[in-house]
């Protein structure tokens, strides 16, 4: 146990150093960050005062040292753009980001999982047809498209939802359910297509026969050795999500998450706000991935830690 | 026990349970009637898909779609478990009155659960035992069926154990709530055959000292001439001789039975060639009229297009042949 953990950081990191490296090389060797950040009618002096601030006069590899050394302590330097540090601003906006992809998922396993299985039991049934249908009709609807029905719908229409922004719990529903719908769909296909494999398997038999109570046979032992593929749909779910796939929705709600503030970025050539986001994008996709492995491990004995 | 000395423990009449697939009506089971006395064994023998399994699957209550169950009755302990009111009755009794041992151990057992949690998940549903007596009988149950360390073994999974063990938990699992009939679906076939020594004889042993009465099914007429005290056959989908197995075995009437136990490869006689019976069984979407082993059957006459039913033969002996009724065979 000790050596995966071990095993998985030295990878881990591995991994945050390349994205740095790749993080480096992109902002400072691709184009010139002075021309980039500074106004076009900039005179020659501003330019090279602001090459003096970034560092950027030294040499490179001193340059990519220190930058290592200031990621190290998560100081990546003031955002251009508000002028404040670019982790205070990432710290303040990926928890709203989390807390988003938290309830959007959470929603779409919660509706996912009983679906499936429901549908599952009776492979070509009504509940699993009407399924199959709606799932399909789910991925294919574009999600910007979803969030502006959605706005049209409950905050024009009915009037009972608030458009954007994120200041009131209410405000979390739209963004949420939109969100969460796609996955859903997703979700809900897979968990029938595990769920009718294992309802064959002879083990459910087995547990039938022991006279144990029908929701015990499919709700635990079923679903249990369903979980795998779901948990690896549901980590890839929450992955993209946390890595700026919540920008469509994001922007579409105003929601003030991290999306939304990379994006913002990019519009504003804020290359250290940028640098930011996409570090700690990498570190949340390097955590989820190992905490995905031990939840394998959870839920199948069999697999081996390494 | 003595309630029902009378009644049979267990006795299924004219059961007929179809199978709806897109290739047509699968008629598994056609009016399949047998018996099981306390504390006696029953030996159901036949080739694949003659419907041995069906049978009993029906008595575990185990036909799911796209099978159903269209005739007959099931009793048990003289109850039915058929009747809208037997469901609950169904509830009670599986897995705790009657248990089953299935063919492949290695795929019965769940994966991802350890021993221990599948065999006291029987024991606290059925006895409503707490967690620590659960623990204690499970281990007693492992020790039962000769399994060492049972401590350790109740830890493990499945994947943990060989296929001869795993076996012998699930027989650990099935004696949980010391059910009156154990139903064991051909347990020896998947393992190999000296662990199927081993099991056969744990099986038996296990019968006579908890007095329990067993369906053995098998393809295997050594084993039931063995085991059994009674044998039933089976071909397309009916019982076509049952009876004491020293009898069927020494005096074979219907003429299926006897081209088993032709074909069955002897140590004591020389043959050239294995025996079989000509021809294949019959397709059960569309089953022969009257006997469905007259095609086979080299004494076929114009009578077998007739439909008939067991016929008891004296000394409880029942057989579905008219030649054989007619006393002109041999």
């Amino acid at each position: 146990m000790g050596r995966f953990i071990y095993r998985r950081l030295v990878h881990g990191l591995i991994v945050i150093f390349g994205v740095t490296i790749i993080v480096f090389v992109v902002t400072r060797m691709v184009g010139d960050p002075v021309q980039v950040m500074l106004p076009l009618e900039s005179t020659l002096e501003q330019r090279a005062a602001f090459e003096k601030k970034l560092g950027l006069d030294r040499p490179i590899y001193i340059q990519f040292g220190e930058f290592l050394g200031n990621i190290a302590r998560l100081d990546f330097g003031e955002s251009l753009w508000q002028k404040r540090p670019a982790m205070d601003i990432v710290f303040e906006k990926l928890p709203m980001t989390m807390l988003l992809t938290a309830v959007g998922i959470g929603f779409a396993c919660a509706a996912a999982i009983p679906l499936g299985i429901i549908a599952a039991l009776r492979p070509g049934g009504m509940v699993d047809r009407v399924t199959v249908f709606g799932s399909l009709l789910g991925l294919s609807v574009p999600q910007f498209w979803l969030g502006l029905l959605f706005i049209v719908l409950f905050a024009v229409q009915f009037k009972i939802l608030p458009t954007s922004g994120a200041a009131t719990p209410a405000h979390i529903i739209m963004p949420a359910l939109t969100m969460g719908l796609p996955t859903l769909a997703r979700l809900v296909m897979l968990v029938r297509s595990s769920m009718i494999d294992e309802l064959n398997q002879q083990y459910v038999k087995t547990s039938f026969a022991k006279g144990l109570p029908f929701v015990r046979v499919v709700g635990l032992h079923a679903l249990r050795n369903a979980g795998l593929p779901i948990m690896t749909l549901v980590g890839w779910e929450v992955i993209r999500s946390l890595a700026g796939y919540s920008v469509v929705v994001e922007t579409v709600f105003a929601w003030p998450g991290i999306g939304l503030t990379a994006i913002q970025a990019i519009e504003r050539d804020d290359l250290i706000l940028i640098q930011a986001i996409v570090f700690t994008a990498a570190v949340c996709v390097v955590v989820i991935n190992i905490a995905l492995d031990f939840i394998y491990k959870l839920i199948d004995p069999r697999l081996k830690l390494t | 026990m003595n309630d029902c000395q009378n009644t049979p423990l267990l006795e299924v009449r004219n059961l007929v349970v179809n199978f709806y697939t897109r290739g047509g009506v699968v008629q598994a089971s056609r009016g399949v009637s047998f018996q099981v006395a306390h504390g006696q064994t029953l030996g159901i023998v036949g080739e694949s898909g003659s419907g041995k399994s069906v049978a009993v699957q029906a008595v575990m209550g185990l036909i799911s779609n796209p099978g159903r169950i269209e005739g007959g009755d099931i009793l048990f302990r003289g109850r039915s478990l058929l009747d809208p009111a037997g469901r609950k009755f169904v509830r009670k009794v599986r897995g705790k009155e009657i248990a089953m041992i299935f063919q492949d151990p290695m795929t019965s057992l769940n994966p991802v659960f350890t021993i221990g949690t599948q065999i006291t998940e029987v024991l606290r549903h059925h006895l409503g035992m707490t967690r620590d007596q659960a623990r204690k009988r499970a281990m007693d149950l492992l020790g039962l069926v000769d399994i060492n360390a049972p401590e350790k073994r109740l830890k493990q999974y499945p994947y943990e154990m060989s296929g001869g063990m795993r076996q012998r938990v699930m027989i650990a699992m099935a004696l949980a709530c010391e059910p009156r009939l154990i139903i064991a679906d051909e347990p020896t076939t998947a393992l190999d055959v000296t662990i199927q020594a081993q099991i056969l004889e744990l099986l038996a042993d296990l019968q006579q000292r908890l007095e329990v009465s067993v369906i053995l099914i098998t393809h295997d007429l050594g084993v039931v001439a063995q085991l059994c005290h009674r044998v039933a056959v089976m071909y397309a989908g009916r019982i076509v001789e049952v009876g004491d197995a020293d009898q069927v075995f020494a005096s074979p009437v219907h003429p299926y039975t006897k081209g088993l136990i032709r074909a069955t490869p002897r140590l004591d006689v020389v043959t050239e060639r294995m025996v079989s019976i000509d021809g294949v069984p019959p397709d059960l979407i569309s089953p022969p009229q009257g006997c469905a082993f007259s095609p086979r059957c080299d004494q076929a006459k114009n009578d077998c297009l007739r439909s008939q039913t067991l016929t008891p033969l004296g000394d409880d002996r029942h057989v579905s042949c008219w030649c054989a009724i007619k006393g002109d065979t041999r």
